[in-house]
């Protein structure tokens, strides 16, 4: 009952001095829909050069690295133990870049609850021979489901059919820069040659854009088996393991964890890739420090509206507090007015925010190093339009503070004295 | 006798600005239910400060003040708004009215604020207000659409929508033609005479005064005739 007046009270004072209020209104609908807009834009924008990366990159990755052996055996020489050793040119022993017993190593990975995926791999080095010339080059045996459902391998297959790599025994799907290179077209049989000085024929079946120039001159792909006959090894070898987890920040603790657990390499997304995080994180505060630019500035706009209109109202103010209104109840008329013109500003700002990142999203937006972007991305994040109804309350709230408290302090007295 | 509803007891006040001044010195008096006082004295004798005082529109004073016997010193500001607004009906002489309502919002403002009647019982109350004044076919109109004299009449229906304990008015004719005060007179006896309602009324028209139940009469911040 007392609420639903001092509603009444406010409405009459608003529309009273509507044109004003529709002023200020504009002012945080502008900001919020720039606020909504902007965010949405930039972390499109922020999202699509993450997943460049990201997407294609597992959170965790296993494998065998050729270094010198940590222990020498002077180390297990008791004799020597307490002593310092010093041994100069040591070299790396012949190791291989196998993963040992990597069945049990994955069946163990299947049954942990915070990893969502596995996709193993082969990385060899090869040369492509193009009739006189060799490229060199590396081809990625994958298992090309795995690879699909985790690193959306599809989408960048960009001609081509990305299962034929599978269904088609010795295919490969090249990089475009190295088909490019090449002059191979869909269809072709190319001849490449291992390290270890093994040729095979194999037969292209697409193209692989990245997005990452470098990348696509060098890599191709290959399904897993295509990749162990090349290299002539067992169907066990692979030598990595990706691993996508369930939470990508929990990434350098296991990442450590399978280290020890499996003795092998591990690294995490976040340590070979740490510049993108920097990237992203610059761009975001950027855009919310515009934003909030934008609001404060609002803010201001209803912080002057709402301090003419009290002055302006002063009689009707004074009148309000001899008939029985409380210094409270004057109040919470103002910051109703404040808060009315922030709902009011604010919800129309969200609904223009959403439209203009809609027709952002419509535009056209076509580059040779994103072949899955066809418009300009837009991120919906709903956590955006939380931010912004939250924050245009609360700069309205604060732009309407003072100056109700004004209103709420002025003496009667005066006012009628004064006339 | 009727019993005492305002009581004030050797209030003081000073103004400090530039330089301190007595305007009120000790005054004492008391009003019953019913009574029809009105307050006559020079310019600048101090009356309007002392309805100020009275109505607990100013806090700022020596002395006592006891409404309904109750005594307002140490009531807070909400207190005392309350208390405005359930037992005093103030005129003011300019009308105040707010010019955003209608003539008919204008006089149920109170009433709603009091919170004890619905929204439909006050619209009801109000009409009957005007209706009292003569004014009734004015409602829906806005307040800057009225004449002088209609808008003090409005402001009168407000005064008395709550039924108060008293109505104060300072020089609420101050600012009317002969007509128009009389007219505004005759209302005030009335309510006197016909509803018994205890009115107290600053003027400068002593043959208005004359025709009061009482005369407080006041020179240089002190009664010097009651
Ligand atoms: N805010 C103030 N500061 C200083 N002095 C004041 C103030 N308000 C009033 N006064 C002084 O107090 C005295 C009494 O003023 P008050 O308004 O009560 O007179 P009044 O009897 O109502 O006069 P009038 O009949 O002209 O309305 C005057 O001398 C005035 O100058
Ligand atoms: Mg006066």
């Amino acid at each position: 009952m007392k609420y639903k007046l001092i509603l009444s009270i406010s409405k009459s004072l608003l529309l009273a001095r509507w044109k004003q209020t529709l002023v200020a209104a504009i002012g945080v609908t502008f900001s919020i829909t720039m606020f909504i807009t902007l965010l949405s834009f930039m972390s499109g924008l922020n999202d699509m050069l993450d997943n460049l990366i990201i997407n294609r990159t597992p959170h965790v990755r296993l494998y065998n690295e050729i270094q010198p052996s940590k222990i020498q055996p002077i180390d297990n020489y008791s004799q020597y133990k307490n002593y310092h050793n010093f041994v100069s040119s040591i070299k790396p022993k012949n190791e291989r870049l196998e993963i040992y017993n990597n069945a049990a190593i994955i069946k163990a990975l299947k049954k942990d609850i915070r990893v969502l995926g596995i996709a193993p791999k082969i990385t060899a080095q090869v040369i492509y021979n193009v009739g006189a010339i060799d490229i060199t080059g590396v081809i990625n045996g994958i298992d090309v489901e795995a690879e699909n459902k985790l690193f959306f391998f599809k989408d960048y297959v960009t001609t081509g059919n990305y299962i034929d790599l599978k269904n088609t025994p010795n295919s490969i799907i090249l990089g475009k820069g190295a088909a490019d290179k090449m002059l191979a077209n869909i269809g072709d049989v190319i001849q490449v040659t291992t390290t270890k000085g093994d040729r095979m024929q194999l037969k292209v079946v697409g193209y692989f854009q990245s997005g990452l120039q470098d990348l696509d001159k060098v890599q191709s792909y290959a399904s897993i088996t295509t990749a162990q006959k090349l290299m002539g090894e067992s169907n066990s070898f692979i030598t990595d393991i990706q691993i996508k987890l369930k939470d990508m920040r929990s990434a350098p603790v296991i990442a450590i964890e399978y280290q020890k657990l499996f003795e092998v390499e591990a690294i995490d997304i976040q340590t070979a890739n740490s510049q993108f995080e920097t990237g992203s994180s610059v761009r975001t505060i950027i855009s919310y420090a515009v934003g909030v630019t934008l609001l404060i500035v609002a803010g201001f706009g209803i912080y002057n509206i709402l301090n003419m209109m009290i002055y302006e109202k002063m009689d009707s103010i004074a009148i309000l507090k001899a008939t029985g209104f409380s210094g409270k109840d004057v109040n919470r008329i103002f910051i109703t007015i404040a808060l009315s013109i922030g709902i009011f500003g604010g919800s129309m700002g969200l609904i223009f925010g959403f439209g203009l990142s809609n027709v952002i999203d419509q535009i056209p937006f076509n580059t040779a190093a994103l072949p899955t972007i066809k418009t300009f991305p837009i991120n919906y994040n709903p956590k955006f339009y939380m931010i912004g109804s939250i924050f245009s309350l609360v700069t309205t709230y604060f732009a309407g503070y003072f100056p109700s408290r004004k209103a709420s302090k002025i003496d009667p007295v005066i006012i009628i004295r004064g006339k | 006798m009727n019993e005492i509803i305002l009581e004030a007891k050797a209030i003081s006040k000073s103004f400090h600005d530039p330089i301190t001044v007595q305007v009120l010195k000790e005054i004492s008096f008391s009003m019953h239910k019913g009574d029809f006082v009105s307050v006559i004295g020079k310019s600048g004798c101090g009356k309007s400060t002392l309805l100020y005082i009275l109505s607990t529109m100013d806090t700022d004073y020596e002395g006592d003040l006891l409404i309904d016997n109750v005594p307002m010193r140490n009531k807070k500001e909400a207190e005392l708004a309350k208390v405005r607004n359930e037992k005093i009906g103030f005129v003011f002489q300019f009308h105040y009215l707010l010019n955003e309502f209608s003539v008919l919002r204008n006089v149920m403002l109170p009433g709603l604020k009091l919170g004890i009647h619905s929204e439909k019982e006050v619209e009801e109350r109000a009409y009957q207000k005007l209706k009292i004044l003569g004014i009734e076919n004015e409602a829906f109109k806005k307040p800057n659409q009225l004449s002088g004299g209609q808008k003090q009449r409005v402001a009168i229906a407000r005064a008395l929508i709550n039924n108060p304990l008293i109505i104060m008015g300072d020089e609420p004719t101050g600012n009317l033609d002969k007509k128009n005060s009389e007219i505004v007179f005759n209302i005030f006896q009335e309510l006197a005479e016909v509803y018994n309602q205890s009115l107290l009324i600053v003027t400068h028209d002593n043959e208005f005064a004359a025709q009061t139940h009482r005369i407080i009469e006041m020179e240089d911040g002190k009664i010097i005739k009651m």
